[in-house]
């Protein structure tokens, strides 16, 4: 390789770095800042003045009055969105199963005698572990755990969860869901969760 | 543009100078990856202040975006600055790609010059690929992508109070959420356009944040498949033979559709040792079902099981959901489909040129069965491209297998994977097929970072990439140089839905001859292993 190809390859190289490295972005980020700075910022959903989190990053729910995400396999517990992660366990490894039994068994003690099978994105967790939807039929299943938990009435939180249900774009694409953070913000809407200011 | 860089951009090249503008332009590429790199503490744009890269990690991931097979063997939001995600990787996702784009063209130029020496002008192929196909496709990609709500940013994370504050063990309690943003959409954009696939973040397109919407999921795979299709009718347009190059796209697609199918079904019939445990895995219209772990909502196993296909027929690697945690059967179409040699619709340029070195080994081989001499788009083919076109086929299985087998040899290399029994072996060969055919994705749950991998794989990367540019333009001059034998009555016809047959056959047939035996011990065993646990 002759020293001339070489400079003429820095200097290209050079050149290329400016246009698809500087300058592209820079140009993207005006024009996403000017057409669409909402979700160029990362689509945070303000209440009284501050950020409560992303319209589309899960968060963390444990009290038996808000609707649970999915399971996270976010290292330093679950829904940490400064570093996505999946579980990564294979199908037959042992420790899934075991995850997910354990997963079942929890549910079930918040909500005794709740005769549904547990639909499986409420126990598997996500690829992202920052999903921040579940399906319909997990949100329906938790609907009596959290309307006895805030002393609603079950078909009133039923009614809630339906009202927040995304349909498939078209028709077509994804799947039917519930954003589980802005069903909890509903939910927040009709009165404090018991037990909290 | 060209006279800053002292460049003739009407110079004729011939083969071996435009081999050797190639490498040193993608060795300088690498070295620079490597640098800013190393060297990201002490630049700009780094708000959380991360450290450093280390050496390992930095050398697999300038090989691995240089090659255009963008391996991730870090973590985006946690290892790289946004200097660093702009100035060294996004760059390579433009210029890889443009590197596989103007190879192809070298290669398509060979079949239709006659008794020419020059293959073409490198400077300025590199140049039209990036800036008139790559850069204004992926500018309204970006901008679609933070219309349905990806970020692009400069700012850092955004720290939010939660609803609830996260409870953690020993009774401490996090009331905060750091959400890590940044310039994520121009990168995302032509990490799909240019089947580049490294992600902004470490579980890529799985990120609600990289991938936000099912609109979003769809215009992604769409872009993954876009440019490596075009490239089957750009052949078809340069060698005035429109018929040829739709025969090449049809083969991709008989190969791809039953793919598609396969892994639909395989993942939709859910996982059997969870139905046990009192969990519905049914598809309703309440639930999409199947089986979720490590799938997004959004999603759902369609859409899963649709860009797992995808991303690996094309030498993509993005992902948007775990393959580690695809069933036995569900995630052996994809490692499959990257064993293939990645010429199902492949990289940009790449998958094409190395369809054709399989195009090239079809007619001979018929060309032997009927006694004929063979012929492609007008060329005679001789001895000395057969052994070419042989090189290509044959190095990637190569490099797939002997990397496999060195890493369940050594301890280091066993050590990697992080799931028992066959499904680690799996996840062992997924790397070594990801790597030595330029794919990029991966069963993530092997440790890629450790040096062992950092390296193996790195190696596997460069040869895989470089001793197959070498050949194809190698078979692109003494192609130039031949004269045009006119079609008569004795020509195999190559623009036939016959040769569509022939050449997907071809290309199964070396697929399933090399790699049946390494499949049986993986994801074959695992399976037959999970039916035996039900009984």
């Amino acid at each position: 390789m002759s020293a001339a190809l070489l400079a003429r390859s820095a200097a290209m190289l050079g050149i290329l770095t400016i246009l698809t490295g500087a300058l592209y972005p820079l140009m993207v980020t005006g024009l996403a800042r000017l057409f669409f700075p909402g979700q160029a910022a990362g689509s945070l959903i303000v209440r009284q003045g501050r950020a409560v989190g992303s319209e589309l990053v899960g968060q963390a729910f444990a009290s038996p009055g808000y609707f649970w995400g999915r399971p996270s396999a976010t290292p330093g517990g679950p829904y940490n969105a400064a570093s996505s992660a999946g579980s990564n366990l294979g199908p037959t490894n042992p420790a899934l199963a075991a995850a997910v039994g354990e997963r079942v068994r929890a549910l079930r003690a918040a909500d005794p005698g709740n005769p549904a099978r547990v639909p499986v994105d409420l126990v598997t967790a996500s690829a992202s572990g920052l999903d921040p939807h579940i399906s319909p039929a997990a949100a329906l299943y938790q609907a009596r755990r959290v309307a006895r938990a805030r002393g609603l009435d079950e078909e009133r939180v039923r009614a809630l969860v339906n009202a927040e249900l995304t349909e498939r774009t078209l028709g077509l694409l994804g799947e039917r869901r519930v954003n589980v953070l802005k069903l909890n913000l509903a939910l927040d809407g009709l009165g404090p969760l018991p037990g909290r200011p | 543009m060209y006279r800053v860089a002292g460049i003739d951009p009407s110079e004729d090249m011939g083969w071996r100078m435009y081999a050797e503008a190639v490498l040193a332009f993608n060795l300088l590429g690498m070295l620079a990856v490597y640098a800013l790199q190393r060297l990201q503490a002490v630049l700009p744009l780094n708000p959380s202040g991360l450290p450093g890269v280390a050496p390992e990690i930095a050398f697999n991931t300038a090989v691995s975006f240089a090659t255009n097979t963008n391996w991730q063997s870090y973590g985006g939001e946690t290892t790289m600055s946004y200097f660093t995600q702009m100035l060294a990787l996004t760059v390579q996702n433009f210029v890889s790609a443009a590197t596989g784009m103007v190879v192809l063209v070298a290669l398509i130029r060979g079949f239709i010059r006659r008794q020419s020496d020059g293959v073409g002008n490198f400077w300025q192929d590199l140049v039209r690929s990036t800036l008139h196909i790559l850069l204004p496709l992926s500018t309204a990609m970006a901008l679609a992508l933070v219309w349905q709500g990806t970020p692009q940013t400069f700012a850092d994370a955004a720290r939010i109070e939660t609803i609830e504050p996260l409870r953690l063990p020993a009774g401490h309690s996090e009331p905060r959420q750091t959400i890590a943003l940044g310039p994520v959409a121009s990168q995302v954009a032509i990490k799909q356009l240019g089947t580049n696939g490294g992600g902004f973040y470490n579980v890529n397109s799985a990120h609600p944040l990289e991938c936000p919407t099912p609109l979003a999921d769809f215009l992604q795979a769409l872009a993954i498949l876009l440019i490596p299709a075009a490239l089957c009718f750009t052949l078809g347009e340069m060698a005035r033979a429109p018929r040829q190059g739709a025969v090449l796209f049809a083969s991709m697609v008989v190969l791809l559709v039953p793919a598609l199918v396969a892994t639909t079904v395989a993942e939709q019939a859910g996982n059997p040792l969870l139905a046990s445990l009192g969990v519905d895995q049914a598809a309703s219209s309440l639930s999409g079902g199947g089986n979720m772990e490590g799938k997004e909502v959004r999603f759902g196993v369609a859409g899963s099981a649709r860009w797992a296909v995808a991303t690996t027929a094309a030498s993509n690697g993005s992902v948007n959901s775990m393959h580690d945690s695809f069933t036995p059967l569900g995630g052996l179409v994809p490692m499959w489909m990257m064993q293939l040699g990645e010429v199902v619709f492949g990289g940009v340029g790449s998958g094409l040129y190395g369809m054709l070195a399989f195009a090239i080994l079809a007619v001979f081989v018929s060309g032997l069965m009927v006694g004929r001499t063979p012929e492609y788009l007008g060329k005679k083919i001789e001895a000395y491209e057969m052994k070419m076109a042989a090189l290509i086929v044959l190095v990637p299985p190569a490099l797939v297998l002997t990397g496999t087998a060195l890493a369940c040899a050594t301890s280091a290399g066993r050590a990697g994977a992080s799931n028992p029994g066959p499904h680690g072996f799996s996840e062992i060969l997924y790397a070594f097929s990801s790597c030595g055919n330029n794919n990029g994705s991966a069963f993530a749950g092997l440790s890629a970072g450790s040096p062992f991998y950092a390296f193996a794989l790195g190696v596997a990367m460069l040869a895989s990439r470089y001793w197959l540019i070498v050949p194809v333009l190698a078979i692109a001059g003494s192609m130039a140089r031949k004269k045009r034998v006119p079609v008569t009555s004795g020509t195999l016809r190559t623009d036939t839905p016959l040769f569509v047959v022939i050449l997907a056959a071809t290309v199964f047939l070396v697929g399933a001859l090399t790699f049946v035996p390494a499949l049986a011990l993986g994801p074959v065993a695992e399976h037959v292993d999970a039916l035996q646990h039900l009984r």
